[in-house]
């Protein structure tokens, strides 16, 4: 970082000649951190499986071979020749007990509708991907503010707005978001045209289910980070710096926002991407057992339960979403450890 | 510590009545009942089963009949009827009258079954949910364990990135797809093992090392800093200086406290596996209770719903509160108040 860098970011008044050299040698935590994330291979390799996922999931109508509505009934359950090379088990019509339709315009082969499979996966990572960003979004705002309050408000409402927490906890998680999207999707779209509920159906069924997932998502998921965020405040509510602030009277907001949130952040961060991989096997989850994105929007998730039925047989319907599944979270597996590595120097291994 | 115990239990309770009361109203607003079918039934036919299960009352008695039904216990006497609405969990003689019993936890009868109670249902697939769920707690504590050991001892050398890499590679396959591939690869291409089924030995192997392997990653990271943390301890050095082999000085000295932290997890974990088990039913098809915990929802079986929650709830609160009472019981500086 060269010296006019820091001028331009940082301005100081020249009179603080003294000070700006220091500026110059230390580097913002957060810079820091970054310096160690671009250092990990592990982590940089994650990240560069997300971005071509990524690209894949926003250019998916450019690369797809086929579209992912249409059958092909010429092609039911059909495998490319590749495909049967590569599962012995897999005999093509025509030789003894064959029953796979060999077609070679589909890569990966179709499912049973005659679908392209390889368009499917691509137009799945769409959901997946979202779930990653949008889960940790929801479960972060909710759970933050939640968290924030209880630990700096403290007393009687923290103990309440903690035993609603414990309560939370102690749901079964699977059955509550069974319960919530089904409450949803059955009594939500028999409301009132105009109506808020009304609305959120309409939004629900453009994005192909994908609404009710991110509430059911957000529901569920904000107690990890509301204790974690409680339990920060906690510990950065004693420091000086509060005291100070309190001490020239900053009102409360200004407290929390400006420097409550900027210190706790960070350790909210590594849960929050060490968590990606959970929200995405959870709406793999919630699709795999019916209740997630409406037919034909494809997931990974009901890609792999449709797959699954027919695995002896067609192994490659159900075998390739699963990949899918598993390189994305491995990718933000690795990205989260880097994070957590880059943000807690404590746990890093060079000083 | 009793009075601590007291408290815990006290606030157990209060929890497992928040959770039936938000389920049971959060169920009772689903549109649909359990008698909707794709046919309707006859509007008499529908009213007199609404009758019989008490359908047709306000939802906070239909709430507290349940209740009553379920948590106090009654006396009864003379033959048992056998019915379905009158079949209980805990069933003790009692030595006065005439075939006189103290019965206790009556869950109710499954509303889509004529025959059966939510306690048959229990009774006969909460047992193999249950073997399901501890094997898979011993695939998890035999595989993240020592890797776990492993990558302390030989912290930041090639058996640490070995370990923990396959530790990142076991939370990344979730049993959805873990199952399916496992499924493919082991018992269709390789034919080792049955492919689906419950009852043998060998039809567990699978389901277990599915359900288990992602946990044994969590096992074998929480081992490593465990680990980590007692041989900084001074009393390893000392045991070292006065000679031990390093054998005896990680096995006896270090490990029985770097399992500490670990004993605590397994209640919750061992209540994660059993209430989380429904995919590898469904992958492996096995009759456990995750299937009727599934599709007692979409089929609106308010008994069943409302009994397999409240099992479900009650064995995570249970895992929670002993691991409070081991963690006061351990370190006696911990006070709650």
């Amino acid at each position: 970082m060269s010296a006019s860098e820091v001028v331009e970011t940082q301005p100081a008044p020249a009179s603080q000649v003294v000070s700006l050299r220091t500026v110059e040698k230390t580097r913002s935590p957060w810079m820091d951190a970054w310096r160690r994330l671009r250092r990990n291979r592990a982590a940089l390799i994650g990240f560069v499986v997300i971005s071509l996922n990524v690209l894949a999931a926003i250019f998916a109508p450019q690369i797809a071979p086929h579209s992912y509505t249409d059958q092909n009934y010429t092609a039911l359950n059909s495998a490319p020749s590749w495909i049967i090379d590569l599962f012995p088990k897999m005999k093509p019509l025509g030789a003894e007990g064959g029953y796979v339709r060999v077609n070679d315009d589909y890569i990966l082969g179709t499912d049973n509708l005659g679908r392209d499979l390889l368009t499917r996966i691509i137009y799945g990572a769409r959901v997946s991907l979202s779930v990653a960003f949008i889960g940790p979004l929801v479960s972060l705002l909710v759970g933050t503010m939640f968290g924030m309050i209880a630990g700096y408000v403290g007393g009687r409402v923290d103990n309440i707005m903690m035993r609603i927490v414990d309560i939370m906890y102690a749901f079964p998680t699977l059955l509550l978001v069974i319960l919530m999207m089904v409450f949803f999707r059955s009594s939500l779209n028999q409301s009132d045209p105009g109506t808020l509920a009304f609305r959120l159906n309409e939004i629900d069924s453009r994005t192909g289910g994908m609404i009710f997932i991110f509430i059911g998502i957000g529901l569920t998921s904000w107690m990890d980070t509301a204790r974690l965020a409680r339990g920060q405040v906690l510990s950065v509510r004693q420091k000086e710096y509060i005291e100070a602030a309190n001490s020239i009277g900053a009102d409360t907001p200004s407290i929390i926002f400006r420097h409550v949130l900027p210190n706790i952040l960070g350790p909210i961060v590594v849960a929050e991407s060490l968590a990606i991989p959970r929200y995405i096997s959870f709406e793999a989850f919630l699709s795999f057992i019916g209740l997630g994105v409406n037919p034909p929007t494809p997931s990974w998730g009901s890609l792999i339960a449709e797959g699954s039925n027919a695995i002896i047989s067609y192994p490659n319907q159900a075998i390739f979403p699963a990949l899918a599944l598993f390189f994305v979270m491995f990718a933000f597996n690795f990205l989260g450890d880097g994070l957590r590595d880059a943000l807690d120097p404590r746990s890093s291994k060079e000083v | 510590m009793a009075q601590y115990t007291a408290r815990r239990f006290f606030y157990l309770l209060i929890v497992l009545l928040m959770v039936s009361a938000i389920t049971f109203f959060i169920m009772h607003q689903i549109p649909g009942g359990p008698f909707t079918r794709e046919k309707k039934l006859h509007p008499t036919v529908l009213k007199n089963l609404n009758a019989k299960y008490n359908l047709d009352d306000p939802l906070y008695k239909q709430y507290t009949d349940y209740l009553i039904d379920l948590f106090v216990p009654e006396i009864t006497t003379g033959k048992h009827s056998g019915d379905v609405t009158e079949d209980f969990l805990v069933n003790i003689d009692l030595p006065f009258g005439d075939n006189a019993a103290l019965r206790w936890i009556n869950f109710g009868p499954s509303f889509n079954s004529r025959t059966l109670s939510v306690n048959d249902i229990i009774e006969q697939h909460l047992p193999i949910s249950a073997q399901l769920g501890l094997g898979a707690l011993l695939v998890s504590m035999g595989i993240g364990i020592p890797l776990g050991t492993i990558a302390a001892l030989r912290k930041n050398t090639v058996y640490d990135y070995f370990s923990m890499s396959t530790a990142i590679l076991g939370v990344s396959v979730p049993v959805i797809v873990l199952g399916p591939v496992l499924k493919y690869v082991v018992a269709v291409e390789l034919d080792l093992l049955p492919s689906s089924g419950w009852g043998s030995w060998q039809q567990a192997i699978m389901p277990a090392f599915a359900l288990g392997f992602a946990q044994s990653a969590l096992l074998a990271r929480l081992t490593r800093a465990s680990l980590l943390q007692v041989l900084n301890e001074d009393y390893i050095r000392t045991a070292k200086a006065k000679g031990l082999r390093e054998r005896r000085v990680v096995l006896v000295h270090a490990m029985k406290n770097a399992m500490i932290p670990i004993a605590t997890v397994l209640g919750p974990l061992f209540a994660a596996l059993i209430t989380g088990t429904f995919v590898t039913e469904t992958v492996f098809g096995i009759p456990g209770l995750g299937r009727y915990f599934v599709t007692s929802i979409t089929n609106r079986d308010y008994a069943v719903i409302m009994g397999t929650t409240l099992l479900f709830a009650f064995f995570i609160v249970l895992s929670n509160f002993v691991v409070d009472l081991t963690y006061a019981w351990l370190d006696p500086r911990i006070r709650y108040d």
